[in-house]
């Protein structure tokens, strides 16, 4: 299909690599370097979209990321991107996109009656017209918000794309890559600073692209084509397009997302879509220009209107005419320079101008060329549906509020021009106060707060000749700060059009007291009466007009919209700019794709994944896993058809009957050292450590200084000021870090290292009445007798060609011992556990037996020690030391702490000895009692028993300790369960503790 | 995200250290007498003042140490970072 919109030579697409994509079911053609935008231009499409809130036809108003109504859903291989930017996506192979918001087709809109009804949909109109009747939310107007209006649809399946971070230091980081741009990124990189330049766009050049300016004895876009390859060339500096810097943050940390493979016809594998740069600057130059503002009018949103400076970029950058017919429409001398560019290929254009006159070189050059300029003119209203056919304009009247005669004249297109406002969000966001520059009527950076420096028409100096002296002179004087290599180039010449001021008149009146709408922010469809009426109801705040009116709110984040909507509100209160104040800018500058934020930290990479050194052999024995923090456990070794359950039995009973090993080499082990270690020891833990003799172990409890139980282990003393802690595998880093606060911070006299040696060690439990033998099986010269190896010993052996640290320790409570060896010969340990275990029946159990184990026995764990629970709760008040003094002694005896009926730890067991218990159970005197019912407690974790061979469960309730006998019932609204049960010991299974000390 | 110099491994991303309060809370001596207010104090109550602030950091991903950075909470302009023998 032909490009009839396209130029015959010109503009910097390469038109020997035509390139066909498809705009709702219908195929066109555009060229390599195009952007949809452009493409689409260049084959006559203005109509993208419909608005927001009156579903109005609404197409491209703007050639980058300010553009309000360009948004479509993308679809590219089998991915789809809703609200995406067609003025920001580069054309390449296989892209399709399909209009948003408008159902069922773009040109025929059910929504669009919304436009004929909009006296029913004011500002606010979310707040007003949906509150009655309440009934009707549901099933009339939630159904139909969400059908006609909303933005484009999300994705269900995964994103199939790479996404990576990178991090990156530099001297200085230059935003922005127009004429002042380049100038301090060449002065500073010239000077020995190590530079970023980036640039958001597909290409170099910002401004310089588009207009007609020489700088040293080149034009524009040949001074930046050497520019850069001069910066290229040098080590010192890194260099980015297509990179949108979208936030400053604390410490002159900003994060910038880089575009790398979209644009790619045939990318290669494993290329990532974007890269997010976090980037550490010791100084940041700004230099990110300004955004042309539209002139407000009567129907100024019908597609074909677009910024004066957007449609000469299509022009002189893709070759694109925006309109063959265009009325150019300004309040100030910059749009000439859009009909000059015009004119010179071919296309006559009429200028309204809303001032009287202007003797600026720009306007005198158009008048020379014959271009018709109509000065003290208006547009008064447009007509066109689909795209913009005529407009209605008149000679202004003196007071400016109205026309002294209308006459309407075709056209095909309108461009508008009502002055420049600055890109000052970075500068605002890193915490600059902006200050009002009337002359211009923009807000301009004040007094930098952290390392920013805005230069260029960012900083307001809308002068090439500004522009470049400010680049260079701030380069310099920045990268000397640093560099001291005092290596200064001097500012070339140029040569420029010659612009004046402009008009401070920019929203046109409406004649013959017609309703029409005079749109100030397109996305979100906020009409000057729409903020005349917010201002009428009383909001005075900026901040409330916004909110109110969504005036800003919309994807764009009103880069369009703002200054207009705060120029109206200042003019409609009589007060000045600078009184009435800005909204806040916050990140990110533009949408960053969630991908982009995550980078690679998704699915199997979310977070680290700890193995054991025994883990192969698990995997090869069927064991299913299960996360226990960032360790991979394995939670039961499946035989058969086994279940959980199933499995979980076997194992459990045959720990209890013969012999079973279980990998606790996540068990947090902590290496403590120095000769105050036991006097540190005695302080951590509740319980008394000062005397505990070389060679045994200890159980201990450590409390937070709030007197909850933070965590509990074993602690073994294995020289006399040498010892090994252990923790939970929860607990682990935390531990360390409490021990570490306390030795550096609380008690730095007491000479005490410790280091986590967690990954050092691999650990086995072999637990159960047949491990003795099998011990002593492993070590034949070794006493292995109660009385050679009794409860809480610890030996060092020798075994194979290292040492086993030995432990008589056991968390199942029957006869068992820990053994440690390196990790490296962790595996080593484990097949020959197993092979001289098999003449005992040894089965390796599960993290799921484990707990049975534990749980009948009445040993607490994670689930009881859950950092609301004291010592007592836990029956662990034996444990707490009268004599001595321990982190969170003094908070014990709180009046919560020491009430008579206090939450104690017990034993759970149904009636019917059949139904299991679901973990979270409420525990209940009475099923049927009306809400909220008093609840007693709560059941911390189940088993079943393998002892008995029925449920059990253990629970932390009210006056635990006289409740021993008590019949209640256990409540799981979410499992919809109601189980009589009764109250029992804690301890289900050996309560006098026989078997470990058999 | 702020740029927290270690006293021993230099400047650093604050991604690398977890914030540890105030640095000014004494905890009451071992084995002596703490009315129940003081302690009170000592585990619950934190002041939290617009302006500078004497806090402790522990570069948990890094070297291991808590050291005391004085931080201004409202601009976070951190003015000093110090050993914790040392005082601003
Ligand atoms: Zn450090």
């Amino acid at each position: 299909m032909s490009q009839e919109f396209r130029i015959a030579s010109g503009g910097l697409i390469d038109r020997s690599k035509e390139i066909s994509f498809i705009f709702n079911g219908k195929k066109y053609n555009g060229y390599k370097g195009d952007t949809l935008a452009s493409a689409l231009l260049a084959n006559g499409v203005h109509l993208i979209g419909r608005s927001f809130k009156y579903h109005r036809p609404r197409g491209i108003i703007a050639a980058g990321v300010e553009d309000a109504n360009g948004k479509v859903q993308l679809y590219k291989d089998n991915i789809t991107e809703p609200n995406v930017n067609v003025t920001e996506v580069e054309l390449v192979e296989g892209l399709r996109i399909e209009s948003q918001n408008c159902w069922p087709s773009v040109n025929f809109d059910v929504g669009g009656i919304n436009n004929f009804l909009n006296r029913f949909f004011p500002a606010g109109f979310y707040y007003k017209t949906f509150m009655w009747p309440k009934s009707f939310w549901y099933h009339v107007y939630e159904p139909f918000i969400r059908k006609a209006a909303g933005m484009g649809k999300a994705s269900l399946d995964p994103d199939p794309d790479r996404y990576e971070h990178q991090y990156e230091h530099c001297d200085i980081l230059v935003v922005g890559s127009g004429p002042s741009g380049i100038a301090s990124a060449l002065s500073a990189a010239k000077n020995g600073a190590r530079v970023i330049l980036a640039e958001d766009k597909a290409r170099f050049g910002g401004s310089l692209l588009t207009d007609n300016v020489t700088i040293g004895n080149k034009n524009g876009d040949e001074w930046v084509e050497d520019s850069i390859s001069e910066l290229k060339s040098m080590p010192n500096v890194i260099i980015k397009k297509r990179s949108q810097v979208f936030g400053y943050y604390d410490h002159n940390m900003l994060v910038m997302f880089e575009r790398c493979k979209d644009h790619l016809n045939n990318p290669e594998p494993y290329t990532p879509r974007q890269r997010l740069w976090y980037i550490r600057a010791k100084q940041v130059l700004i230099s990110t220009g300004s955004i042309e503002r539209p002139l407000i009018f009567a129907n100024n949103d019908r597609p074909g209107i677009m910024l004066a400076s957007s449609a000469r970029e299509y022009l002189k950058v893709y070759g694109v005419l925006p309109g063959k017919k265009p009325i150019i429409f300004t309040n100030n001398d910059t749009a000439y320079e859009t009909a000059i560019e015009f004119k010179a290929h071919g296309i006559d254009t009429v200028i309204l101008d809303t001032r009287k006159s202007s003797d600026a070189g720009v306007v005198i050059e158009a008048k020379n060329i014959g271009i018709e300029i109509k000065f003290n003119h208006g547009i008064a209203n447009t007509a066109g549906y689909k795209k913009v056919k005529s407009a209605t304009i008149g000679e202004l009247t003196e007071s400016k509020d109205g026309y002294k005669n209308l006459t309407t004249i075709p056209c095909d297109s309108i461009f508008v021009s009502g002055n420049w406002t600055p890109t000052v969000h970075l500068a605002s966001q890193s915490g600059n106060k902006l200050k009002y520059e009337s002359e211009t009527d923009t807000f301009l950076p004040d007094q930098s707060r952290q390392k920013e420096t805005v230069i260029g028409s960012a900083n307001g100096s809308f002068t090439l000749k500004e522009s470049l002296a400010d680049g260079f002179n701030k380069g310099y004087q920045l990268s000397d700060e640093i560099t001291k290599n005092g290596r200064e180039i001097s500012v070339p010449i140029s040569d420029e059009k010659d612009f004046g001021s402009h008009d401070k008149f920019w929203c046109m009146p409406v004649a013959d007291n017609k309703h029409y709408k005079r749109f100030v922010d397109f996305q979100n469809d906020v009409a000057v009466s729409d903020i005349q009426l917010a201002v009428r109801e009383g909001f005075r705040s900026i901040e409330h007009v916004k909110r109110y009116t969504t005036l800003g709110m919309a994807t764009d984040q009103g880069k369009t919209s703002n200054l207009n909507g705060l120029q109206l509100v200042s003019d409609l209160e009589k007060k000045i700019v600078p009184e009435v104040g800005h909204t806040t800018f916050r990140p990110p500058y533009t949408s960053v794709t969630i991908g982009t934020i995550i980078g690679r930290e998704v699915g199997k990479n979310y977070r680290a994944t700890r193995k054991s050194p025994i883990h192969e052999w698990h995997e090869k024995n069927n064991a299913v896993f299960v996360d226990a923090g960032l360790w991979l456990r394995p939670r039961y070794y499946k035989r058969g058809n086994e279940t959980l359950q199933e499995a979980a039995k076997r194992e459990a009973l045959n720990v209890r009957q013969n012999v079973g090993i279980c990998d606790v080499t996540s068990l947090g082990k902590i290496d403590i050292k120095g000769k105050d270690s036991a006097e540190f020891l005695n302080r951590v833990y509740t319980n008394a450590f000062l005397k505990l003799p070389v060679g045994k172990a200890r159980y201990g409890v450590m409390l937070r200084e709030d007197g909850m139980v933070f965590d509990d282990g074993t602690t073994t003393r294995i020289a006399e000021n040498h010892f090994h802690m252990t923790t939970t595998t929860a607990q682990a880093a935390n531990v360390l870090s409490h021990l570490e606060y306390y030795l550096q911070v609380v008690w730095p006299e007491l000479d005490v290292n410790v280091v986590s040696t967690t990954e050092q060690w691999a650990g086995a439990a072999i637990a159960g009445p047949k491990s003795r033998e099998l011990l002593q099986r492993l070590f034949p010269e070794e006493d292995m007798s109660n009385e050679g190896f009794p409860f809480m010993g610890f030996k060092e052996l020798k075994f194979k060609n290292t040492v086993a640290r030995v432990f008589r320790i056991s968390f199942s409570g029957e006869l068992a011992f820990e053994m440690n060896v390196m990790s490296d010969y962790g595996e080593e340990m484990w097949n020959e556990i197993i092979s001289q275990g098999e003449d005992f029946g040894i089965q390796p159990y599960g993290t799921e037996a484990l707990s049975t184990l534990r749980i009948e026995m009445g040993h607490v764990a994670g689930s009881e020690i859950d950092g609301r629970t004291i010592a007592y709760d836990l029956s662990l008040e034996g444990m707490l030391s009268q004599k001595k003094d321990f982190i969170g002694k003094r908070s014990l005896n709180r009046k919560a702490f020491t009430e008579n009926n206090r939450e104690k730890i017990v034993g759970v067991v149904p009636i019917d000895k059949k139904t299991s218990i679901p973990e979270g159970s409420y525990l209940v005197e009475n099923a049927k009692a009306s809400f909220p019912n008093p609840k007693l407690g709560h059941v911390s974790a189940s088993c079943w028993s393998v002892e008995y061979d029925n449920p059990f469960s253990l629970a932390i309730i009210k006056d635990g300790k006289n409740k021993k006998g008590e019949k209640l019932f256990a409540v799981s609204p979410l499992k919809n369960k109601i189980i009589p049960v009764e109250i029992v010991s804690q301890h289900y299974v050996d309560p006098e503790g026989k078997r470990v000390r058999s | 995200m702020l740029e927290i110099k270690c006293p021993y491994c230099g400047n650093r991303s604050q991604n690398e250290f977890a914030y540890g309060g105030d640095a000014t809370v004494k905890r009451p001596e071992l084995n002596t007498e703490v009315s129940d207010q003081d302690w009170d104090n000592f585990v619950y109550y934190r002041k939290n003042p617009r302006g500078n602030h004497l806090e402790l950091w522990h570069h948990i991903s890094g070297c291991r140490q808590w050291f005391k950075v004085l931080r201004n909470t409202a601009t976070h302009d951190i003015i000093q970072t110090m050993e914790m023998k040392e005082n601003p």
